[in-house]
This record gives structure tokens, sequence and C-alpha cells, in this order.
């Protein structure tokens, strides 16, 4: 009598932990259903995995957005939008991508003259895209309150690009320096001081124009 | 006209939005699950990925780690205790996984410069007198041969040129740190002249070119790309046109 309860038992018990041997090699990615019967009765619950470099994920790339205002020569100091977008290469050095938009005011002359345009109005639109490089130079730990540490960096960038304004397009150089912030790994937030310089001779003889920028923005790490 | 403005910027903040979302949405912060464990005496955790950032904690000889995810050289791990921070790929390396295997991280060296197939690169210089501004992107058919695209942009004093051209790309020397190549193409040019110039009209030409080169191996995935080329302008006149480019960029390969 004793002796068949105890079959009985076992054999639900084998039974039972069979069923969820197999639903679980079912859900396993490498598992192999030849084994089974081998198994022991009570199987670890996480089967060995290698590590594999390819399904770390990475987070060198960062994408995020950039308000704020630039002072157009000349044309007064309208808010602009960006877009921002960098390419981790070291812990130190980044490729970056700029591109942004704002509507340029009137001169001093226009406003002044009564009825001058010197641009169209689809000529004030202000449009511009670069690419350069960036190294950031004093990482460091921002702290707020004493329970909150935030990772930080001071970052120099320069590159080249184009300003379309005024009906044309101009080949411009810019450089700056910006702070980052990161809130955690994924998420930043950014303030930068950036010069673009152009040539220009929309009023009269050519000269360089400086366009200074101040923007703020987030980005994200993906 | 102050509606048009508006409505500019208004498509182009949604555009902003909807491609910082699409990066919101692309970043995936997976737990891998992929464990290692500790072979060394200690391994040291930092708060930050960056080796200036201070060591706040060291995991010891035989501890388990999870690795979560990586920053350029970083990687970020948590231990069974639920401290988290940042080890760098190198004392990742020094560990092993479940199965007893010690961890590799491929890192792309100098013997991958002329095994690997894709590379993209942005370069600029000088076309003729005016600035010129480049993106490439090329495949190695062999180790000798590949083909390329380019897009460029020219900013003169008199017109804006706008290019793309094709290439085919040799390169005799590929175990050469600094490796010479040559390079024959064609294109079309978009040509636009200034708007402060009078009755100028937008037009098309055809062009082919020839060039040389040198790639010049710098470290991890990156290279230097130096390059000169000659090209001849189809014109409708009567005589074709030439210029001579030269160029420099920085280039990665995958």
């Amino acid at each position: 009598m004793e002796n068949r309860t105890q079959r009985i038992l076992l054999t639900s018990a084998l039974l039972a932990s069979l069923s969820l041997g197999m639903s679980a090699s079912a859900l396993a990615v490498e598992g192999d259903s030849s084994e089974n019967d081998e198994r022991p009765l009570i199987e670890p619950d996480v089967e060995p995995r290698g590590v594999k470099e390819s399904s770390i994920d990475t987070e060198n790339f960062e994408l995020g957005f950039m308000t704020g205002q630039i002072s157009v020569e000349d044309f007064e100091v309208p808010w602009f939008l960006g877009l921002r977008g960098a390419y981790h290469l070291t812990e130190y050095l980044f490729v970056e991508g700029n591109l942004g938009y704002a509507d340029a005011g009137e001169t001093s002359f226009e406003r002044l003259g009564g009825g001058v345009q010197i641009l169209e109005d689809d000529e004030r639109s202000y449009f511009y895209y670069n690419i350069g490089l960036g190294v950031n130079l004093l990482p460091g730990e921002a702290f707020f309150g004493k329970n909150y540490a935030f990772n930080t960096n001071f970052y120099l960038v320069g590159g080249m690009g184009t300003t379309e304004f005024a009906g044309d397009s101009r080949l411009t150089l810019n450089y700056g320096a910006g702070y980052q912030l990161l809130f955690n790994d994924w998420l930043a937030m950014h303030l930068q001081m950036r010069t673009y310089m152009y040539d220009i001779d929309l009023l009269g003889e050519e000269k360089t124009a400086t366009d200074i920028q101040f923007a703020t923005g987030m980005s994200m790490f993906f | 006209m102050h509606y048009r403005k508006r409505r500019s910027l208004l498509s182009f903040t949604f555009l902003a939005l909807c491609l910082w979302l699409f990066g919101a949405s692309a970043f995936a912060q997976s737990l891998t699950g992929q464990k290692v464990k500790v072979l060394e005496p200690y391994l040291e955790l930092r708060t930050g990925p960056g080796e200036g950032f201070p060591v706040f904690h060291t995991a010891e000889t035989g501890e388990w780690l999870q690795l979560l995810y990586r920053k350029t050289t970083w990687v970020r791990v948590k231990d069974t205790r639920g401290h988290e921070g940042w080890a760098s790929v190198d004392a990742i390396r020094k560990t092993v996984d479940a199965n007893g295997q010690a961890v590799v991280f491929k890192e792309p060296r100098f013997e991958d410069f002329n095994s690997r197939r894709w590379e993209l690169g942005a370069l600029g210089g000088d076309f003729d007198g005016a600035s010129v501004g480049s993106f490439y992107g090329g495949y190695w058919w062999t180790e000798y041969l590949s083909t390329e695209v380019g897009l460029s942009q020219i900013l003169g004093n008199f017109s804006e040129i706008r290019m793309i051209n094709a290439d085919l790309v040799h390169q005799p020397f590929p175990t050469w740190r600094v490796s010479p190549f040559f390079a024959l193409g064609a294109g079309s040019a978009f040509i636009r002249p200034k708007s402060t110039l009078v009755d100028v009209e937008n037009r098309n030409e055809d062009s082919v070119h020839f060039g040389v080169g040198v790639r010049f191996y710098v470290s991890d995935r990156y290279f230097v790309r130096a390059e000169y080329k000659e090209y001849v302008v189809f014109t409708d006149r009567d005589q074709n046109e030439e210029a001579q480019e030269w160029k420099i960029g920085l280039s990665v390969f995958f």
C-alpha cells in the first residue's frame, strides 16, 4: 500500500517536473529536447549562458533637440529650434551633427526706413546644418542636495557646415562649448554657446558675419 | 505671410519632435541577463563611464556581475547585492561567463582595417578655389576593390554646386597602415548661381574624374582619408571645364 502511494506520488511528481521541464525548455533559447530524460529531477532554473558581445546594448548614439536664441547679425535675435545628433567614439571624443531653423527679423535700416525691404519674407528663413568634432574635457559630477549626484561633461565642439539665409547657401564655420548634465545613463540636458561664422555681401561690401547662439536642450542615448 | 512663417516653424517643430520620439522608442534599455564571474582579486566599479570618475565599489573574486549595457569602452554592471556601476571593457575581458569561457569583446583593430566591408566618412577641402564638404559611403568587394557613392556641396563666390559621384576605388597595398588608393568615377552636378547675380540660370552638368589618395588607420574603427581628384566637367559650350579638388576627413569602417 505504502509502496503504491509512493509510486503514485513519485510518478505524478515526475510528470509535473517533466512537463515543467519541457515548458521551460520550450521557453529556453537553446533548449535541447533529446536530453530531456537525462535531466535531473530538480532542474536549475537558470541555464548557463555564454556572454555574447552583440547582445549587450551599446549606447553610443545621442539624439536630441536644442532651442534658444541665435543672434543673426544685422537681423535681430530670433528663437531657433534645432536637432542634434552625436556618435561617441570614445569617452572623450565624439562626432556631432546639427541642424536648425530660425526666422530672422529686420535690420534697423528696414525698421527706420519706412517700408524698405531688403529681403523677401521667405528669404528671412535661416537654416543651418553642420558636422563637427567634439571633445569631452572636464568630466565630473554635480550634486543636488545630499541624495543626488549627476554625471556631467564640459565639452568643446567645432565644425563646418552651411547656412542658408537671404537666398544663398554659405559655408559656415562654427565653434563653441557646452555643458552636459546626465539625469541618468540615457537622458541628458545641454547648455551650449556656439559661434557661427560665414561671409556675406548682402549689405554692401563683403564681411564675415558672426552669429552667436545660446542653446539649451535635451538628448537621449541609444 | 506671417501665417506662412509660423506654419513652417510649426512643421519644423513637429518634425523635430517626431524624430526625437523615434529616437526615444529606439532606445531599449534591455537587461541582457548576461552574467560574468570575477576572476581577478578585485574589479573596480566607477560612478560614470570614464576613467576620471571615482571608484565607489569593488567586486571580489568569485562574485557574479550582470552586464546591463555599454557606453564606448565602459560596461554598466550590477552585482548580486544591487550595486550598479561602470566597469571598463578591459576589466570585463578578465572575467568568465557562466560556461567558464573568457569573455571576448571584439574591438575593431588594425587587422580589421582591410577586412571590414563597409566604410562611411565626411571630408572637407577645396574645389577649384571654393570650399567643399562631402559625405561618402563605400563597399569593399575585395580588399583591393571598392565602389563608393559620395555627395558633395561646393560653396563658391558665384555659385553653389551639389554633386553626386560614383567611384571605383583600388588600393594596391591593403595591409599597409597608410594605404594609398586610386579612384575613377563619374558624376552629376547641379549648379545654382548666387542670388545676387543677375540673369543666370540653374544648370546640370555631368563630369568624370580620377583621383589619388590615402587611407590612414588611426585606431579602433577610425581612419583619416585624404584625396586629390581631377574633374572634367562636360559643358554645352565649346570647351570642357577642368577642376581640381583636394579633401581630408574622418572615416569609420564597419
